[in-house]
Parts: C-alpha cells; structure tokens; sequence
C-alpha cells in the first residue's frame, strides 16, 4: 500500500485543521535548543514541503512566507532568511508535485533531496554574503536527514486520509 | 453584450500565478533582509513577530528544561553539602580581599578627590538567566529571561563571575538577546592588563577571540589578562575578558596574531549579570583636524 498515483487507494479529503495541527508541531520541534546537533532535520520545512506537494492549493507560499518569518524570530536570523527559503521550497515542491507523486517514496526522496538542499544552501549564501560565521560543513547534513524522514513522515501525515468512509463497528479504525 | 464580457466565471478563479507570487514573494524577503542587516531598521517588526513566537519557543523549551532541571532535583543531599561547604571556603577565601576591597575604594575615591580627577562609575546590574542558545549558526548570542518589561535597553554589558560574556543587542518585550565575544561582529576595546597596551577584540567565531590591531613587535605575551579599557563608554574599565593563549609574530605582517580565550563561561549556560548602562561621558574635545578617526568600539551590531 503506497501512498502514490499509482494505488488504486482514493483517499479521503484532508482536513484543514490537521494541516494547521502538523505545521503548528513542526514549528514546535524547529524551536527546540538544538544549536549543538546541526544534522537535525528542519521539521518546517518537512512538512511545508509534504503538504506543498499533496496539497498544494491550501498550502503554498502564503505559509512558507509566515512561517519562515516566525523561524527567523524565533532563532535570532536575519529577518527574511527562512522566508526566502521556505518560499524557493515551496514552490519547487508545487511544481514537481504532478511528477513525483507516480514515483514510489524512495525515489519521491530524491525528488525533494534537491529541493531541501537548495533551501539550506540559499540560507548559507545569502548569510556568508552578509558577513556570517562559517557554521561548518555539518551545516549541510541537515536536508540530508531531512530527506531520510520524508517516507515516514509520508505515512505518518497521510494516515487520517486512510479512514474509511463509513464507522464500521468490527473494524479497529 | 454579455457574450463580450469574457471574464471567468469565479469558480475558475484561483487567484495570482504561481510564478507572480513566487516573485512577489522571494522580492518581499530580500527586502526585509536588505533592511534588517543592512539597516536595522526593522527591530520593531521583530518585537511584534516575538510577542508569538516566544510563547511557543517557552513551550518548546519546558520539557527540555524539565529533563535537565530534575536532574539537579534528584541530587544527593551530599553531593549540595560539598558545594555548600567549597562554597563556604571560597567566600572565606575571598574575605580578607573583599573587607579591604570597601576601604580602598573609598581611600581611592578620597585620592581621586584631592588629585580633582572625575570618580570611578560603580558597577551595578541586575541578573538573569540565560533561557537558550540561539538556533541561528551564522552567529553566536543567547536569550535572557529579562526584556523590556524589566527595563533593559540595547548596549548593556552583560558579565558573569568570570568575566564579560557580551552586550545586548535587542531587546524583546520579555526577553533580550546578546551577542557574546566570541561572535564574529563583536568587538571589545581591552587593554592588555600587564603593559596597559589597548587595542579590540574581535570574536572568531568558534569561541576564541582575536586581539586586533597589534604591532607584530608589541610586548604581548601568552598568559597575559584582557581587561576592558572602557573608551567606549559602554563597557566599565577592568572587567577580565580574555587571556592570550597563542601569539604569532610573522615579519611578512605589520600586524601580529594574537589569540585569546574568553575567561568567562561564554558558551555555557549560566545565571548572568547585565550591568546597567553608563553614564554618558563627556563630550569629546573638537578634534585639532578633520581627521579624528572613528572610536575603536562600534557598538556591538554595527558590523557586517
């Protein structure tokens, strides 16, 4: 069971709220203090990207932009760092998203590596270019784990769409 | 005439392209980046954006704060005598220097009278907690639990019981960010402690400090005490800020490399001291020609 184009599976509508709820807990884990771990994956942008690709018409660049605005609060960045971002990611990830959706998940990993990388360097550019600290080459490992969580967080995020339509009292879900 | 009118209904409306928006978007950013490290003018929308973040990041930080504080709950009864008792030795340690300390201030203040020098500024401040280090990788800064609400205003100085950690660099409504030494757009005015030789540090990046501006002949020796020289007007003379670990005169540079580390617990986390502001000092004298020079201690964020 895949949760690609290519299952017969019709999934059930998602719930806006849920949406809310998953980018809301993304945001939380981004601001736990991970200073001293920098391969830690960015959890905002795992999702943004997750529902940018699977819904794209309720969440676009309009969240990338608030949301990477509150990330650049909340780690003391340049203001407009993760903004910019997020919104590169986001709108990379609408426009593969018709492509890479008939892919199996491992080789939907690949399709979004790119992406997550881009995300990271652009934020290493345009801060080297104003004068930044260095912050290693570990720097870089992060989309890389990033990546490594898309099939999980795949199944994780589409599991309420598997419900079936109508409560059936013998089945456990 | 309404077969001429060829808007779409509004159900196909799905509002601008992708592309327009993406543009719009990715122009909006680096504007505010241009704006905010170029000309940081824009600390106000960030004080707005934290009065909802700093909630979450409280929250994010509890459980994590619970992990490391219930440890030090489930200390032995013990292990706090033994710090009790050290502790108790230091300070009697301390005594004879601190009783004597009162005297002499008052007996330099009497000295400083009769010389018709301007008195010395007294050290006072307020303290704080450290509540995280900053995400950001790009720079080094830590988040107190004091802001606004507690009267801290940009350019403090912040110290601890080893020495200066940083300055406060923005103020938020109920916390406050400073940029520690060590950061690469810091600066410090210092004197050497030994000859009385000034010059600034400037942090690394990865937790050293770099003096600055030397001579590659200058008499700097390793083991030798940064204080600060307090030209600035914003650190007190005196504070400790580094010991020079690593001296290098290579003749190809007119300048020698010199590198220092922080003497106080700069990048742990630690209860700290933010010392109030000081008083304005007195106007400089108009300088003889047009060239005067710039001071040497920008204030912290006036890097880049």
């Amino acid at each position: 069971m895949q949760a690609s184009h290519k299952s017969s599976r019709i999934l059930q509508p998602v719930r806006p709220w849920f949406i809310v709820l998953s980018l809301f807990l993304a945001l939380l884990l981004n601001m736990l203090p991970t200073r001293q771990w920098p391969a830690m994956p960015d959890w905002v942008m795992l999702v943004l990207c997750f529902w940018s690709v699977r819904e794209w018409r309720k969440v676009s660049m309009g969240w990338a932009f608030v949301l990477g605005l509150a990330m650049d609060v909340a780690d003391g960045a340049a203001l407009g760092q993760h903004a910019l971002a997020y919104v590169l990611l986001s709108y990379g990830a609408t426009s593969l998203s018709r492509r890479m959706l008939w892919f199996p998940l491992s080789l939907q990993a690949l399709h979004v590596l790119p992406l997550f990388v881009l995300a990271q360097g652009i934020q290493l550019l345009i801060r080297m270019m104003a004068g930044g600290d260095f912050p290693g080459w570990e720097f870089l490992l992060s989309p890389l784990v990033t990546t490594l969580l898309w099939a999980p967080i795949t199944l994780l995020l589409l599991a309420p769409q598997y419900r079936p339509v109508e409560r059936d009292e013998n089945r456990p879900i | 005439m309404a077969v001429l009118d060829h808007a779409p209904p509004p159900f196909f409306k799905r509002g601008p392209a992708p592309l327009a928006l993406l543009s719009f978007y990715v122009a909006f950013s680096i504007a505010l980046f241009v704006l905010d490290l170029r000309f940081h003018a824009l600390d106000i929308v960030r004080q707005a954006i934290s009065l909802s973040t700093d909630p979450l990041q409280r929250l994010a930080q509890a459980p994590v704060r619970m992990l490391t504080e219930g440890s030090d709950y489930f200390l032995t009864l013990e292990s706090v005598q033994e710090e009790n008792r050290s502790l108790q030795a230091a300070q009697l340690a301390a005594a004879p220097t601190l009783l004597r300390l009162e005297q002499l201030e008052a007996e330099n203040e009497r000295l400083r009278q009769l010389l018709a020098l301007q008195s010395r500024e007294k050290a006072a401040g307020q303290a704080a907690r450290i509540l995280y280090t900053a995400r950001d990788p790009f720079a080094r800064r830590v988040y107190l639990d004091k802001g606004q609400q507690q009267g801290l205003i940009p350019g403090q100085p912040v110290i601890d019981e080893g020495g200066i950690i940083g300055q406060i660099t923005r103020v938020f409504p109920f916390s406050a960010e400073v940029t520690l030494v060590t950061d690469k757009n810091q600066a410090v005015p210092v004197q050497v402690q030994r000859t009385g030789q000034r010059s600034v540090t400037f942090g690394l990046g990865n937790g050293q400090v770099e003096l600055k501006y030397i001579p590659a002949n200058a008499d700097v020796q390793v083991g030798d005490m940064l204080v600060t020289s307090g030209l600035d007007g914003v650190y007190l003379p005196g504070f400790p800020v580094a010991k020079v670990i690593h001296v290098e005169r290579d003749s190809a540079y007119a300048f020698a490399r010199i590198i220092a580390a922080p003497l106080a617990a700069v990048e742990s986390h630690t209860v700290v001291m933010v010392l109030h502001p000081r008083e304005p000092l007195p106007p400089r004298p108009p300088a003889p020609e047009a060239e005067s020079g710039k001071p040497a201690a920008k204030p912290a964020r006036a890097g880049n």
